[in-house]
């Protein structure tokens, strides 16, 4: 089945594209991409960028992270549309979830305590769980006129597996919230009597060992900062749930970005599944540079045997080296249809958009309207199951 | 982690083995420890697998390490699962053995805890109210403490072996590899004495991370570099070996993987890509060659004029994506490291392919 870019992006019950799928499979030019032609067709769009190459960037006008959607120039507004694009700032949006939750005094201590400034900036969930953040935060701005934005396209961390985006924020908030830190905090408070005397050993244990391992001023560290985090207890939970049933509402979509490659596709497998067993939205799956050719008609062996016999005949080497070329692009085309075939397969009821390889990288406008248009050519030849 | 103690090896369990071949000329005499990075998508876990199975060869024994809990090398080697426990994955050529290890952060934790601590059902109650997820999950930097320490704790390990009459003393891996997270989150991931250092002044994590540190920092290890000739894992490439540099560590090679051969002399490329070949020539080669004329079978428009036009576009791609390649190729070459080329392989990786990689590493000096 084909996926119909074009009726999404028109759509304007869509509300989130988001685009996800494992590392190196062209993400966020395919979040860009989508921006761009939303904009043009007449949406107001804004692209939240995780991590673009350089150059990606500059073509979107973002020379610098500062987290705040900035205009993206050269957009062809006469269809009524804007494009504002974004790139994540985790240590910044964390910081701003503090300082919107607490005392300006409150806040001060927490940014400033060892452990806070240790996992906003490094722990390998944070970034996950920051961009649902900033997402809800663009779509609360959204709701509440502060922006006339009306569609918002979010790229997706570049996680050790693409499940990760969905898991991590859900992690960090109930490690926040959750019984461990309190147990860390305040051992007595953990429990009722009874439960108390059975738990004892183990938090004694747990809280002895963790002075042993990391010494005892990361103990106090974390105690301090779980004691100015005291106001916002429920807080990150309730936030990571409500982002949540963001991405389960109407409105929106997620897009499986994949390349024709085993790895990314069964990384794809497993997402689409998940995505079905959480009840979220999915529009489809992006298969991403795929290698077709002009020429399909003609096999690889056939090309190569006739390259061969042209150069028996040791004449017409051009016609040769050609004939190759094609061979090659066959081949690989061949193996890119035999993954793919596994997925739908696997998967019929998914709709699939295909991109076709480019000789370069994408980096400017033009090139970004290109794939966009590459995705919404619909009625091509897609994949033979 | 100390030099014993851990979960049973199977490698430690095995018949003694002679003493190694005689060293083979290489780019990294004396590093044993292989760290292999690299952009998503450029195949960084087939190269890793390759460069290990080459360090094997010749009788050596190698540990292929993976830390992101993917089971890349039991589907690569076409293995079960790997356990957490070193597990022999494939001979190599000359008598060479390579053994598979997914470090599984708890299972390091468990174990370093057990070792240290000796805690027996305490463990457990750990896990019970969080501890575990915490250090492994949560905890800034502790979970990459924890992986990279197994594979630390592998490149030191040691084996008493009968030499004839003598008893001699020596590493139990040869060399060790470590497929590694990809280069966007390397450096911190590498950097674990940074990491740690914000949360922990003291205490054994500390040190340990410490010890780890010293070992990546020495020339005893190497970090490689896996790229692609396209322009964002190329830019990558090159910011890596910047920010590796800048925190102290060792970058070894550039390994450039998928390279295809131009399948034409460069001035007909040129021609191709500004769309000057001579396409009656090509016209009159297809004629040679029997091909072109309508096909029954797929409907498809097979004449001689649109098959010409057809590989007349498809050779101007080649040309550019040759003309760009070659870019590339400059930008990694005047990174000024060893350079090593892997081939596209048209039928994908299977371990067949990943033999003949290997070879080629071999040839060129990586192993």
């Amino acid at each position: 089945m084909t996926l119909d870019i074009d009726t999404l992006l028109d759509d304007p019950a869509t509300r989130i594209l988001v685009c996800c799928g494992s590392g190196g499979v062209g993400k966020t030019t395919t979040a860009a991409a989508l921006g761009v032609r939303a904009a043009e067709r007449g949406r107001r769009v804004v692209v939240l960028t995780i991590d673009p190459a350089r150059r990606l960037a500059q073509s979107l006008g973002l020379a610098e992270l500062d987290n705040t959607p900035r205009p993206v120039a050269g957009i062809d507004t006469s269809a009524g549309g804007a494009l504002h694009a974004m790139m994540l700032d985790m240590k910044r949006t964390f910081d701003e979830v503090i300082e919107g939750h607490a005392t300006p005094e409150k806040a001060s201590q927490i940014l400033e305590n060892p452990f806070y400034q240790a996992l906003s900036s490094s722990f390998a969930g944070t970034q996950e769980y920051m961009a649902m953040e900033k997402l809800g935060q663009l779509r609360a701005q959204a709701d509440a006129g502060e922006h006339d934005w009306d569609l918002i396209v979010v790229d997706t961390p570049p996680s050790r597996s693409a499940l990760d985006f969905l898991d991590a924020p859900q992690r960090l908030g109930s490690f926040l919230d959750g019984r461990f830190i309190r147990v860390l905090s305040a051992p007595a408070k953990a429990g009722g009597r009874a439960y108390f005397k059975v738990m004892s050993a183990a938090i004694g244990t747990a809280t002895g060992l963790m002075t042993k391992l990391l010494g005892a001023q990361v103990l106090k560290d974390v105690q301090t900062f779980v004691a100015a985090l005291d106001t916002m207890f429920g807080g990150f939970r309730e936030r990571a749930d409500a982002t949540y049933r963001l991405l389960q509402a109407p409105g929106t979509a997620f897009l499986v970005v994949a390349a024709p490659e085993r790895d990314a596709l069964r990384e794809a497998s497993y997402f689409v599944e998940r995505l079905e067993d959480e009840g979220m939205p999915l529009a489809g799956l992006v298969l991403n540079r795929v290698h077709t050719g002009p020429a399909e008609g003609l096999s690889a062996e056939r090309a190569l045997t006739a390259a061969e016999d042209l150069d028996d005949a040791g004449e017409h080497a051009l016609t040769a080296g050609l004939l190759r070329i094609h061979a090659d692009r066959m081949r690989l085309s061949e193996r890119e249809k035999a993954v793919a075939s596994r997925f739908v397969q696997a998967h019929p009821a998914v709709e699939v958009a295909q991109v076709p390889a480019r000789p370069q990288d994408v980096h400017d406008l033009d090139g970004l309207r290109g794939v966009g248009a590459d995705l919404a050519r619909s009625g091509q030849p897609v994949l033979s199951v | 982690m100390a030099s014993q103690g851990f979960r049973t090896d199977s490698a430690r369990r095995r018949p003694a083995r002679s003493l190694p071949a005689g060293q083979r000329e290489t780019d990294w005499p004396g590093v044993r420890l292989h760290i292999v990075t690299g952009k998503g998508g450029t195949g960084k876990t087939t190269a890793a697998a390759a460069l290990a199975l080459a360090l094997a060869s010749g009788g050596h024994r190698t540990l292929l390490a993976e830390v992101e809990g993917r089971q890349s090398i039991a589907r690569l080697f076409d293995v079960p699962p790997l356990p957490y426990e070193e597990t022999k994955v494939a001979v190599a050529p000359g008598g060479g053995e390579l053994y598979g290890l997914a470090v599984d952060p708890k299972a390091a934790l468990l174990d370093y805890l057990e070792m240290f601590y000796r805690l027996g059902r305490a463990g457990r109650m750990l896990e019970k109210i969080g501890a575990v997820d915490f250090a492994t999950t949560i905890a800034p930097g502790v979970r990459d403490v924890l992986l990279t320490g197994k594979v630390y704790e592998a490149v030191r390990r040691r084996e008493t072996i009968r030499d004839g009459g003598a008893e001699v003393e020596r590493p139990v891996y040869d060399a060790v590899v470590m497929d590694a997270p990809p280069t966007g989150r390397i450096t911190r991931f590498l950097n674990v004495n940074e990491e740690v250092v914000g949360l922990a002044k003291v205490g054994p994590i500390r040190n340990q991370a410490n010890s780890i540190m010293t070992l990546m920092r020495s020339n005893l290890t190497a970090v490689h570099l896996v790229s692609v000739l396209e322009e964002m894992p190329v830019q990558e490439t090159a910011d890596a070996v910047t920010e590796l540099e800048q925190i102290g560590l060792p970058v070894g090679g550039v390994f450039v993987n998928m390279v295809r051969e131009p399948f034409l002399p460069p001035s007909a490329l040129e021609a191709a890509t500004r769309g000057s070949l001579d396409r009656s020539e090509v016209l009159d080669g297809l004629a040679a060659a029997g091909l072109g004329r309508r096909s029954r079978a797929t409907g498809n428009d097979t004449s001689h004029a649109a098959l010409a036009t057809a590989l007349l576009e498809e050779a101007a791609g080649h040309g550019e994506r040759v003309a760009m390649e070659h870019t590339e190729r400059g930008e990694l070459l005047s990174l000024g490291r060893p350079t090593y080329e892997l081939p596209a392989l048209a039928g994908g990786i299977d371990l067949g392919a990943l033999y003949q990689l290997a070879g080629l590493l071999g040839e060129q000096g990586a192993a």
